[in-house]
């Protein structure tokens, strides 16, 4: 029999703590989908998608009510597409982002992640032609995210291509201008990108995965603000043993889920992602899980060190409540889904300086900053690399989401709606490093990289 | 044996385990545990229903109890206990 207080405490978790399972990823590969002819590949495109993906709504929506928990998105993610365009010989491909909306739709998922190419080391025709496609395909679809990969510990950072990704950010954001600049939201530049990665908008199915998979991205920020709550004297081993417990009990109800997904829609389970993905709601705020530990505002000094050990802990304390763990797995710290971040950037004790130093202990990197719209194609480059250093060099996942706001400075602020939540502009350095990313060419490998 | 938990909480009235007790007669589950008491005026219920011998679905059986609740303005959660046993025990 089940222990009464153990039951009340789930139910208070779901009801009052915004416990909730964040996602649950379908990764499909579209490898067989190539062919000379752009047509066909989009006619395969759609009809993998939608044959592998017709239950997964249904499915996903099952699994709430019996389990009584909430499953927030339901999401595809595929092959990188300048993998799958590149043997056609089309000039445009951006007819391929439609038809992943397209699919997308029709299957009912909230987003489809892989329109992504990977160049950490250099670029194919493929990659150059998703690329060049990036703006104008997010600016015409709705549901599809972009990525691409520009460095990783193994190759070093291609340099050529954190220039050109400065400029195809702003592009993006302008010709979304009239929605937000939406489009640059759903577009993410990684340093050591990962294969099976359930979170939007990064999310694509890496080369060495299956067929069909199914990861789950699992979530509690505001489950692990409450627990801390209850020890509001204990030192540090006690507040590294309370998020580990329950982390330990949120990742538990992920790999529940993903189980029974997998089960139900006949499709191997891949991965639980470990994460605290926070959401604009109030209670569901990792910067209040950092504030809980005793910062009077998220952004001031001695925030690194919290969050390092929330991130570590939110790890020691998930990896053994699932059979296999991947993904990004860690504390996210995107500003404008976290009302925490938001309050912090906005009066001031959070600045991007800050969130750099934060992104080297977290688990992916600076994510949904809004910065003025003048900002240079070069600076948002310049931001990338030094971002793709911090990845490059501890051998971690980082990644750049940045919206340069057209027609918005330092003072506005940006209103997504919903689980993009809102962001004010943060001011960034107004010194040049024009001349810095101009060179191009590769940043070698560091030492790190020699292991064999 | 497939168990499932309902959680009833809401203001207390009379009537309330008997109207919750007749969805699952109806609907074939059996009841194998029950605890119940007042906190502060509010109704606290916590059964343990065995689900496998159910005439209905099981997502039939959660929808007519959350309508249940909702008629009666009762909070009302069944859900299958596997939630419980993966999050508590190892």
């Amino acid at each position: 029999m089940i222990n009464y207080s153990d039951i009340l405490e789930t139910i208070k978790m779901i009801e009052q703590e915004n416990l909730d399972i964040r996602t649950i990823t379908m990764g499909i590969s579209l490898r067989d989908c190539c062919s000379d002819s752009l047509q066909t590949v989009c006619d395969k495109v759609y009809d993998k998608i939608t044959r592998c993906a017709q239950d997964l709504v249904p499915v996903g929506e099952a699994i709430e009510r019996k389990y009584g928990i909430p499953i927030v998105n339901k999401r595809i993610s595929v092959t990188p597409i300048a993998l799958i365009a590149e043997s056609c010989g089309s000039e445009d491909i951006s007819t391929l982002a439609h038809t992943l909306d397209k699919a997308a739709k029709a299957t009912g998922v909230n987003f489809i992640g892989g329109y992504s190419a990977l160049v950490h080391k250099g670029y194919t025709k493929g990659d150059r032609r998703l690329i060049d496609s990036i703006p104008q395909a997010l600016a015409e679809t709705e549901l599809v995210c972009s990525s691409v990969n520009i460095g990783s510990t193994r190759a070093g950072i291609n340099m050529d291509a954190v220039r050109e990704m400065g400029a195809v950010i702003k592009k993006t954001a302008d010709l979304t201008a009239d929605r937000n600049a939406i489009g640059a939201a759903k577009l993410v530049i990684f340093c050591n990108a990962v294969e099976d990665n359930p979170f939007m908008a990064g999310a694509f199915h890496g080369i060495g995965e299956g067929e069909c998979v199914i990861n789950v991205g699992v979530s509690g920020p505001g489950v692990v603000a409450n627990a801390l709550k209850k020890v509001p004297d204990g030192d540090f081993s006690v507040i590294a043993d309370t998020v580990k417990k329950t982390a330990f009990k949120i990742t538990r109800v992920g790999q529940l889920v993903a189980h029974e997904a997998s089960s139900a829609l006949h499709v191997p389970f891949g991965i639980v992602d470990l994460s605290l993905a926070p959401t604009p709601a109030v209670g569901d705020s990792v910067a209040h899980i950092l504030e809980e530990m005793g910062l009077e505002c998220c952004g001031t000094h001695g925030t690194t060190a919290a969050l390092a050990l929330l991130n570590d802990a939110v790890k020691k304390g998930g990896i053994m409540a699932s059979s296999h763990v991947g993904g990004l797995s860690g504390a996210f710290i995107p500003v404008s889904e976290d009302a925490g971040m938001i309050h912090a950037a906005k009066c001031g004790a959070l600045s991007i300086e800050k969130l750099e130093a934060m992104t080297a202990v977290c688990s992916v990197g600076l994510d949904m900053i809004v910065v003025p719209g003048h900002t240079s194609a070069t600076a948002i480059s310049g931001i990338i690399a030094d971002e793709a250093a911090i990845g490059m060099v501890n051998s971690k996942t980082t990644a750049v989401r940045i919206i340069p706001a057209p027609g918005m400075d330092v003072g506005d602020e940006l209103d997504f709606g919903g689980l993009l939540g809102r962001g004010p502009v943060m001011p960034l350095s107004n010194y040049s490093c024009d001349r810095f990313i101009a060179r191009g060419g590769r940043i070698p490998a560091p030492l790190q990289s020699l292991k064999n | 044996m497939q168990k499932a938990v309902i959680t009833v909480v809401g203001k207390d009235a009379t009537g309330i385990i008997y109207r919750v007790t007749g969805v699952l007669f109806q609907r074939n589950a059996n009841v194998l545990d029950i605890t119940q008491t007042i906190m502060q005026e509010m109704f606290t219920m916590i059964m343990l229903i065995d689900i496998s011998m159910l005439n209905i679905s099981f997502d039939q059986l959660v929808q007519e109890l959350n309508q249940l609740g909702t008629e009666h303005g009762l909070s009302i959660h069944c859900q299958h206990e596997d939630i419980f046993n993966s999050m508590h025990t190892i």
